[in-house]
């Protein structure tokens, strides 16, 4: 293993001074089409997704200019300006291309690009088009600031931007209360991570003078331990409200409410690992305390199971895979955690559940669009045979996430589970049995959706998407088997200068045979062989079976985790919120009333004073004038 | 043995002056053309005069700007210095967009804000016959160049008889355009009435103290003035006295509490061209002056009115904030909300951050910090004003609040503009707002002043209730079905570029500052 330093960023030249275009097309597009309003109706949809797709082909770019550069030239920074100067601090917005930014910055555009060519098949017939594909593009831009800022403060900037992306776009049916409700919900969580980051932002600020990950890389080592364990922690508040970690996990099943390319977007591929991008980008801090370090660990591992678990138990196909989002991003967090030798396979990982994930999302809508937009996979069965494309494809995701050999899931994250099993016996072993569950919940999607009997409703004719749902898919599936393969071999060599990681000696394309590895895959399949003795073998009733399995009914409910908000944060809010109002309205509103009265009082005293006469006007000046005559003879005295 | 009183000729630099020079000609040609040209050219001619002239005066100004130009000019009276430069900048620029709205025609139905025929009886047949054949004031427009003049002239002033004689040109014209608005004529008359007399009387505390302070340093110029303030002496209740009364001149025209009486009844009375060309050129005059003032002729004994100001500079924002909280008027909203903005104003003042108090060059002093607020409130304030113009009733202009609900259903992007300018008042971040704010606060900071700063931030919290509160009534309130006639009229060109000038240097400077703080901190260097 050879530890290398972390890269000095060079000034910009060629195509680099350009990056921004990356990030200005699809905001462009996006205001374009909200400020144009109905004109742009008829063809909004269209040239919308050409935006992203400008935008791929610049990342493409700069990735192939990264790749022919040698290894200590692969940051470039693209100042753009300076935001706010002064004596001790200073903000300047620029972009920051290296091999960890880039690789997300291909995720985005390029997921991105087929999900917005999916949309314009799945919304064709929605009457806010125009208004959702300018939501997307809005997206797009923002989650290109987020991973390409050069500092936090501007990481920050796309940080929020993101964040009102997905609050616009979850409640996009805004008619219906759920979807409403759920937008409002991952507002609020949000927030509570906000709050996080934004304290870590100020730490920064009065301990550096400056956000940018430079200085902060520069100085994480000279800070006390206390305060980088705080930063720490606070930056992992900050991941958890946008990862959808436990405790902050709520938000995210709620949020399938949005359109289903969004979930796939939004909800699988790229947002919900921002936190991961958090940890990741931030190694210099988790360097120095181990504490915060295995908070984050901790945090993941705890996710990976909870997120596993509510998948084992939901019949909405959507919410499955939204728990099993959550379990997979539990992984990179946990790898995050891990340290240096694991920051590799976080984005690794990273990069492949982006594939499959955003693949079987879609794959979910094209079953929906099928089943007249019903999520419950109770009524599906059989679908195999009439939706024959999207049945392939979903099983290549399929295949990959539950980590067979030779597909993409298998080696990023079988990589965690053994870097896990190394470091901390504990959390490898948790992470390793999450792997089994994995194997059970995604069989049993399979088998609710596609391969038991039919049990469609009245009315249903499940039929196969057109092309243009179905060629994204076709396109989302291909990485989800090779990606593993290509990237195996070289990922972490590539990304171990930007993230100060380790390099495995003699990667290579083939699997890494080890015990903890042939364990895993034993442990897989007895998943998928324990859903095949439960799901495979008896019909699946249409109705949601009475069950005294206590961890059923648990998972049904989400981990109790709406209960438990509610519990500890709403009851005594609104607790706290009656007494207050009694508080108030008893004692407060005498002074409340009385600063009201105070400000009318005042508010009247002072219009006594401003009666509209010139001749108290004058007098007023008159007494000013000795006023501040006696201020300044009486301040010379003292 | 008798010795001729010798009068040597003045030596002025004509290029550095020019700026004044010019727009004092174009006010002289608007006389001309007021007794020569025939009524129906008047206006236009009046038009292109005003807009020329000024534009003349920023081209010469953008001729001369730079260190290597700046100079004290005509014999010592006057000093071109980087901070004069800026406000005339300002003040210019200002010029032009109040110039605009002036000339607005198409709101009223083809007449201005202004008064057919101000001599007459307010409802009076003559009035009435006035208005029927169409007879405008196109006086309104010398009117202005002469008070710009003026305002030019203010800050940079380097003797207390300039600053003096300033100050009246540039108040005179004032008191007679705000009276001439063209509803409402008595309020009009009354703001008229109350601003001149109570300006004559600022004027003479002015005057006294000028005269107090020339017994107590031999000498009108301001650095004669400093020369003597550094020579400690025991009999200085000349000095007490007389500075008192020039700050207290001076706090009357930028409007800081107990000073301010004024400002909300003739902010209302005035025609609201008049009201924003006041609420931001008048503004900048008299921060500027007051920054030579203290800075350069009084900036010795800063100790003592340092706390001065920053007590004044409290009481003003909080005696703004809280009767902006019960005005119910648009205007007079605007007007306490000016209240406010004088008492952040100050509180750079009070920072006192120079080159001469250890400011390193490059960084926001409080000149600098004066010029970013004011540019980031002048566009807001021209935008807000214009906007104002736009709701109407039968008679005008409907002011009152209540005009103002719903607004934001009917007309979406006006009450988004509208917005936009609270936001930028209230100093919400990514509005050009912000930077003013923070570049008070940082001058007061560097100065010592933290408690003051912290004192400033509460209050722009206080600020923003009640400019959000316009926000409520546009956006959020119905529309009340016993408010009667109201519409938005659509303006004309004029008064269209300055609502979205407004709006786009208000967006603009709150995300792209850099280059107006760097533009203001090159010109931080006050000379003597």
């Amino acid at each position: 293993m050879t530890l290398l330093e972390g890269l000095t960023p060079v000034a910009a030249t060629g195509l680099f001074p350009l990056a921004w275009l990356m990030i200005a097309i699809p905001l462009v597009s996006a205001g374009l089409f909200l400020v144009l309003g109905k004109v742009t109706d008829s063809f909004a949809h269209y040239v919308a997704t050409l935006a992203p797709i400008a935008s791929f082909i610049v990342a493409v770019a700069l990735f192939a200019d990264l790749l022919g550069r040698p290894e200590a030239q692969r940051a470039v920074s693209v100042p753009l300006y300076t935001w706010i100067t002064t004596g001790s601090w200073t903000i300047n917005v620029g972009l920051l291309i290296d091999p960890l930014s880039i690789l997300f910055a291909l995720l985005v555009t390029g997921v991105g690009s087929l999900i917005h060519v999916y949309s314009i098949g799945y919304m064709a017939h929605d009457p806010g088009r125009r208004r959702f594909f300018a939501y997307l593009n809005l997206f797009i831009a923002a989650m290109l600031v987020l991973v390409l800022a050069d500092n936090y403060a501007v990481l920050f900037v796309g940080w929020e931007g993101v964040g009102l992306a997905s609050y616009l776009l979850i409640s996009f049916w805004q008619h219906k209360p759920t979807a409403a409700t759920a937008g409002k919900k991952a507002f609020v969580v949000n927030r509570v991570g906000d709050l996080g980051l934004t304290m870590a932002i100020f730490t920064m600020l009065a301990f550096f003078g400056s956000s940018s990950f430079e200085a902060v890389n520069a100085g994480a080592s000279k800070m006390s331990p206390a305060w980088v364990t705080l930063l720490g922690l606070l930056l992992l508040v900050g991941a958890c409200g946008k990862s959808a970690q436990v405790p902050l996990q709520s938000w995210l099943l709620d949020a399938m409410e949005g359109p289903t390319p969004v979930s796939a977007l939004i909800h699988a591929a790229t947002m919900v690992t921002a936190g991961v991008y958090l940890v990741v980008r931030s190694h210099a801090v988790y360097a120095e305390t181990s504490t915060a370090a295995l908070a984050v660990a901790i945090v993941g591992t705890v996710t990976l199971l909870a997120g596993a678990w509510i998948g084992t138990s939901k019949d909405d196909i959507k919410k499955v895979l939204a728990g099993s989002t959550m379990s997979q991003i539990g992984y990179m967090m946990l790898a995050a955690g891990i340290g240096p030798v694991a920051y590799p396979f976080a984005i690794f990982h990273l990069l492949t559940h982006g594939f499959f994930k955003a693949n079987m999302f879609l794959g979910a809508g094209s079953v929906m669009h099928g089943m007249n937009d019903d999520v419950n996979m109770r009524h599906y069965g059989g679908l195999a045979k009439v939706m024959k494309i999207t049945y392939y494809t979903f099983l290549m995701g399929y295949l990959a996430i539950i980590g067979t050999p030779f597909f993409s899931g298998f080696y990023s994250k079988d990589s965690i589970i053994e870097a896990a099993w190394e470091k901390q016996p504990v959390l490898g072993g948790l992470a390793l049995l999450a792997a089994g569950v994995t194997a059970f919940y995604m069989t049993r999607l399979m088998f609710m959706t596609f391969w038991s009997s039919k049990r469609w409703q009245d009315g249903v004719h499940p039929h196969e998407s057109p092309a243009v749902m179905w060629v994204p898919l076709v396109l989302l599936a291909i990485p989800s088997v090779v990606a593993g393969m290509v990237m195996n071999a070289w990922i972490a060599g590539w990304l171990a200068p930007a993230v100060n990681g380790e390099v495995p000696l003699n990667p290579s394309w083939l699997p890494h045979i080890t015990v903890i590895g042939v364990v895993t895959l034993a442990v897989v399949i007895a998943g998928v062989g324990v859903a095949y003795l439960v799901f495979g073998r008896t019909s699946i009733p249409e109705s949601v079976p009475y069950t005294r399995n206590v961890f059923t009914i648990i998972g049904r409910h989400d981990l109790y985790g709406d209960a438990f908000n509610e519990a500890v944060f709403m009851k005594p809010g609104e607790a706290l919120t009656r007494g207050v109002v009694a508080l108030d309205t008893s004692v407060v509103d005498g002074a409340v009333r009385g600063s009201g009265a105070l400000t009318l009082g005042l508010g009247g005293g002072l219009r006594k004073l401003q009666n509209g006469y010139v001749r108290s006007y004058g007098l007023t000046m008159i007494v000013g004038v000795i006023v501040v005559g006696l201020a300044l003879v009486i301040g010379r005295l003292v | 043995m008798t010795t001729l009183l010798e009068i040597a000729a003045p030596t002025i630099e004509y290029r550095l002056l020019g700026p004044v020079l010019i727009v004092f000609v174009g006010a002289c040609l608007g006389v001309l053309i007021e007794a020569l040209v025939p009524r129906h050219l008047r206006d236009e001619g009046q038009l292109i005069v005003t807009s020329v002239s000024l534009l003349g005066a920023l081209f010469v100004l953008w001729r001369t700007w730079g260190p290597d130009w700046r100079a004290v000019g005509a014999m010592g009276a006057v000093s071109v210095d980087g901070p004069t430069q800026i406000i005339w900048l300002l003040i210019l620029v200002f010029a032009l967009l109040s110039t605009l709205l002036f000339a607005e025609r198409k709101l009223g139905g083809g007449v201005t804000s202004f008064t057919p025929m101000a001599a007459a009886v307010p409802n009076s047949p003559l009035e009435r016959d006035a208005a029927a054949a169409r007879v405008e004031h196109t006086e309104v427009f010398p009117l202005l160049l002469f008070a710009v003049t003026g305002m030019l002239l203010f800050p940079a002033a380097n003797d207390l008889l300039t600053m003096f004689v300033a100050l009246e040109i540039l108040s005179l014209p004032l008191y007679l355009l705000s009276g001439l608005a063209r509803y409402r004529r008595l309020l009009s008359h009354e703001a008229a009435m109350k601003y001149f007399l109570l300006g004559a009387l600022s004027s003479a505390i002015f005057l006294f103290g000028a005269a107090l302070l020339y017994g107590y340093s031999g000498s009108f110029t301001f650095g004669a003035i400093d020369a003597a303030v550094a020579t400690p002496s025991e009999h200085d209740t000349l000095l007490v006295a007389g500075m008192v009364m020039l700050i207290v001149g001076l706090l009357f025209k930028l409007g800081a509490v107990p000073f301010h009486s004024w400002t909300p009844d003739v902010y209302q009375g005035a025609p609201t061209p008049v009201t924003a060309f006041m609420a931001v050129c008048t503004k900048l005059a008299a921060i500027g002056a007051l920054l030579r003032l203290l800075y350069v002729a009084l900036g010795g004994s800063r100790w003592e009115w340092q706390p001065v100001i920053a007590g004044i500079s409290i009481l003003t924002m909080l005696v703004g904030a809280v009767l902006a909280i019960v005005a119910k008027d648009i205007k007079r909203l605007l007007a306490y909300s000016s209240v406010t903005h004088a008492g952040f104003l100050l509180t750079a003042i009070v920072g006192a951050s120079t080159a001469t108090t250890g400011l390193p060059a490059g960084q926001v002093g409080s000149a600098a910090a004066i010029a970013i607020y004011m540019a980031a409130y002048g566009f807001a304030t021209m935008g807000a004003f214009g906007i104002v113009m736009m709701v109407r009733g039968a008679a005008g202009e409907r002011n009152d609040l209540a005009a103002w609900q719903g607004l934001g259903k009917k007309h979406p992007w006006i009450a988004t503009a509208m917005t936009l300018f609270m936001l930028s008042f209230a100093g919400i971040p990514g509005t050009a707002g912000f930077i003013g704010k923070w570049a008070v606060f940082s001058a007061a900071w560097r100065g010592g002043y933290w408690w003051l700063v912290l004192v400033a931030v509460i209050m722009s919290l206080v600020a923003v209730y009640f400019y959000l509160r316009v926000v409520v009534i546009m956006f959020f309130t119905e529309p009340d079905p016993e408010i009667g006639d109201v519409h938005v009229a659509l303006p004309g060109l004029g008064t269209t570029v300055v609502i979205a000038l407004g709006a786009v240097m208000t967006v603009l400077l709150g995300i792209l500052p850099g280059w107006v703080v760097d533009l203001a901190t090159s010109a931080s260097q006050l000379l003597r």
